[in-house]
């Protein structure tokens, strides 16, 4: 799950001739702030309406032009079933798909249902929960078709989702460095919250984009861009302990906006140990799944390479 | 295919609205027989997966509920906590409360816009999209952007982004804002007061469908002036009651059709968001704001739903005028927030959302952990009303082509800016012509 590697992907050539290239915005589980982040671009708005035509975007146009698209942004995580057959028409029509957000890329905050009873929490939220239809884990898009790029942030970043859209325009990459919040946080000169506060953070884990906001206005990082590569969380371990977080809250910083992402999940299971109830609820979800192999693998990759 | 004794009219993805919905209107034999509002946003299960959170965490969290009013959600779940844990803000740091409100007032000014401008505006002009207005009203739309990016860049400075602000906090804030921030927003907001005036002229120039609808009516009310952040419930009919019975008079209720929970006023249909805002508050709005509303056709009452995109428009001109009066008077409190120790107990809070009365109410333990969360957003609350008018518009309107009718039948539903993320849901009409 590296944000810079782009995936092999099926891409339909554009047409001859010299059309603008076409746009298309989907939104599935979400909270709408990653598009709006394209409609909060005030200034730039207009000058790439110019650029590109948006042949697709709920949000912002009743026009809808169907496929294919030169570059599909997609919102949101799959949590219904509708969600798998539409995520894969989206791929078929789009010559790039970039996944945007917490959400697309890890399942987003709905994913704290993949450590609990979905039809629990279908109870406790409807009186009629046979009405209905979800999956029983959120998932982020990758887990169903090939993506060419995913762009964190919960939520994204208006500069960050800019340049992603240029740069696929233009047929070049998108220069999103893989850094951690530490390295935004010594580039916009803010004093270490952690090492001057004893104020626990996560910025040492987390990839950079927002622009180290959260240490400039006196908080530790929250985590809401997902882990860096090679995130190395153990590390950081007794440092937060020492910062005065116990194990349950190590786990709930983990557990709340990339909860699903594999570097945060294994975290979370490092830092809670086995015995669980949901680690035992997730487990066996994952037994009956078939998947135990390959997520231990991602986890090995991601947690243990990166602390090592 | 049979006699035409039966239409079916839909929109399988309601465009321009935020979130994910559609609309089914069977007609059958000149009648409106059904109308359905469907919200089938996925479920995201927000009050099941607070319990066993920390008391701390509801703002952070609940803000992720909707990206368009996150502010909304951050300062209704830190008024309903900081209840439980008996701390009051505004009695013991007004200068915290009314950064608090100038906050809130950020929102107001960037949604309110962004629904005005780029949701709302298209139906009126015919066109599909703001875009398409910028190619011949370049300079309308920039207008547009120019005020939504004023709401915005408060929202940058005193929450550290737009969208899901980092600064708030139970309390209060993590930072106070320096004066020179204050300064700068200070200039912006003085030229974005122009802009909102002249987008109230603008929208008060529009052309209205003919519809008056009488619905029970809900919003926050305070004595002595527009209530956002802080109120007391008031219905119409029914008068005023505490936060803390809000559950009894407004209950929600499942239907096969929609994700979201449908809710009720006391057993009536009700309407919750700027109608209902304008016509039980708008005397408590500063003179100024009331003459510029009554020269763009805002009269006493408004009972016309398409005219709800000018009490937004009256409404941003006041949010811009209300900031200007907070950074004015703004003396620093002493600390950024006040300390929140938890306690076993429950908390009720209310604030009105650019699009209604949001509602919360949290039950926790005494060592601070969430037992439980109960949210009713403003959408909920105005899924009748919406299918209700949807009701009455087809049927006086039964003569129009299928495409026409769903265009309108569009426009009414983005009257109420329905916000289906919020309602934990998406919009897509059908209407069934048969």
């Amino acid at each position: 799950m590296t944000t810079s590697t782009p995936v092999t992907a099926p891409r339909p050539e554009p047409d001859a001739g010299h059309r603008a290239p076409r746009l298309a915005v989907w939104k599935f589980s979400s909270c709408d702030g990653c598009q709006l982040t394209l409609l909060d671009a005030e200034d730039e708005l207009l000058p790439l309406a110019g650029r590109v035509e948006i042949a697709y975007f709920l949000e912002a146009s009743r026009h809808q032009e169907p496929g294919p698209y030169d570059l599909s942004l997609v919102e949101g995580s799959i949590a219904t079933p509708e969600d798998e057959e539409r995520i894969r028409r989206v791929r078929a029509d789009s010559r790039y798909l970039v996944v945007i957000g917490a959400c697309a890329t890890a399942g987003g905050i709905q994913a704290l249902r993949n450590l609990a009873d979905v039809k629990e929490y279908a109870r406790t939220v409807y009186a009629r929960p046979d009405y209905i239809r979800t999956l029983d884990r959120s998932r982020p898009v990758s887990d169903y078709v090939p993506v060419d790029f995913e762009l964190r942030g919960c939520p994204i970043d208006k500069g960050q989702l800019l340049e992603v859209v240029c740069a696929f325009l233009a047929g070049r990459r998108p220069d999103i460095p893989d850094q951690s919040v530490c390295f935004a946080c010594k580039a916009r000169g803010t004093v270490c919250v952690t090492t001057a506060h004893g104020i626990p953070c996560l910025g040492p884990v987390t990839h950079a984009g927002c622009g180290a906001i959260c240490p400039a206005y006196g908080r530790g990082c929250y985590g809401c861009f997902g882990p860096v590569t090679g995130a190395r969380t153990d590390a950081l371990l007794p440092l937060l302990r020492r910062d005065g977080l116990g194990e349950r809250e190590i786990v709930r910083f983990y557990r709340t906006f990339n909860a699903e992402a594999p570097a945060f999940a294994a975290a979370a299971r490092r830092a809670g140990g086995q015995d669980e109830a949901g680690e035992r609820d997730r487990a066996g979800e994952r037994d009956r799944a078939g998947e135990e192999d390959s997520a231990s693998e991602h986890e090995e990759s991601e947690g243990e390479g990166g602390a090592a | 295919m049979t006699h035409r004794s039966e239409r079916l009219l839909g929109v399988s993805a309601l465009a321009r609205v935020e979130g994910e919905g559609a609309m089914r209107v069977t007609v059958r034999d000149g009648r409106v027989e059904d109308v359905r509002l469907s919200i089938y946003e996925p479920p995201r299960f927000f009050e099941a997966f607070l319990r066993g959170r920390a008391w701390t965490e509801p703002p952070d969290i609940t803000a992720r509920i909707c990206g368009i009013c996150p502010v909304a959600y951050q300062l209704t779940a830190c008024a309903a906590i900081e209840d439980a844990c008996g701390v009051a803000v505004h009695r013991e740091e007004p200068g915290i409360a009314a950064l608090r409100r100038l906050l809130y007032c950020g929102e107001w000014i960037e949604s309110h816009t962004l629904h005005v401008y780029l949701l709302h505006a298209p139906d009126f002009l015919g066109l599909p999209d703001a875009l398409t207005l910028a190619r011949t009203e370049r300079a309308t739309v920039e207008r547009g952007l120019r005020l939504k990016k004023a709401g915005n860049d408060l929202l940058e400075t005193l929450g550290g982004r737009a969208i899901h602000p980092v600064n708030v906090r139970l309390g209060g804030f993590h930072r106070l804002p320096t004066g020179a921030e204050l300064a700068r927003l200070e200039r912006q907001l003085t030229q974005a007061r122009r802009d909102a005036e002249e987008a109230l002229e603008w929208v008060g120039g529009f052309d209205f469908p003919e519809l008056e609808i009488e619905h029970a009516l809900l919003a926050l009310s305070e004595p002595d002036r527009y209530a956002i952040d802080t109120g007391t419930p008031l219905a119409e009919p029914g008068g005023a009651f505490p936060v803390r019975d809000f559950e009894r008079h407004v209950t929600e209720h499942q239907v096969a059709h929609s994700t979201a929970l449908q809710a009720d006023l006391d057993g009536r249909r009700h309407l919750c968001g700027p109608l209902a805002r304008w016509n039980l508050n708008h005397r408590r709005l500063p003179a100024a704001v009331q003459a510029a509303a009554a020269g763009a056709g805002l009269g006493g009452r408004c009972t016309n739903p398409f005219r709800s995109i000018v009490v937004r428009a009256a409404e941003v001109l006041w949010a811009v005028d209300e900031s200007l009066r907070i950074i004015a008077d703004y003396r620093p409190p002493s600390r950024p927030h006040l300390e929140v120790p938890p306690r076993a107990g429950i908390g009720y809070a209310a604030t009105e959302a650019p699009r209604g009365t949001l509602y919360h109410r949290y039950e926790l333990d005494a060592e601070g952990g969430v037992r439980s969360a109960v949210i009713v957003p403003p959408t909920a609350q105005n899924q009748r009303a919406v299918e209700s008018d949807l009701r009455d518009f087809v049927q006086a309107r039964l003569d129009l082509d299928d495409a026409e009718l769903t265009r309108q039948c569009e426009q009414a539903i983005r009257n109420y800016d329905p916000c289906i993320s919020c309602a934990a849901h998406f919009l897509d009409l059908t209407v069934d012509r048969g």
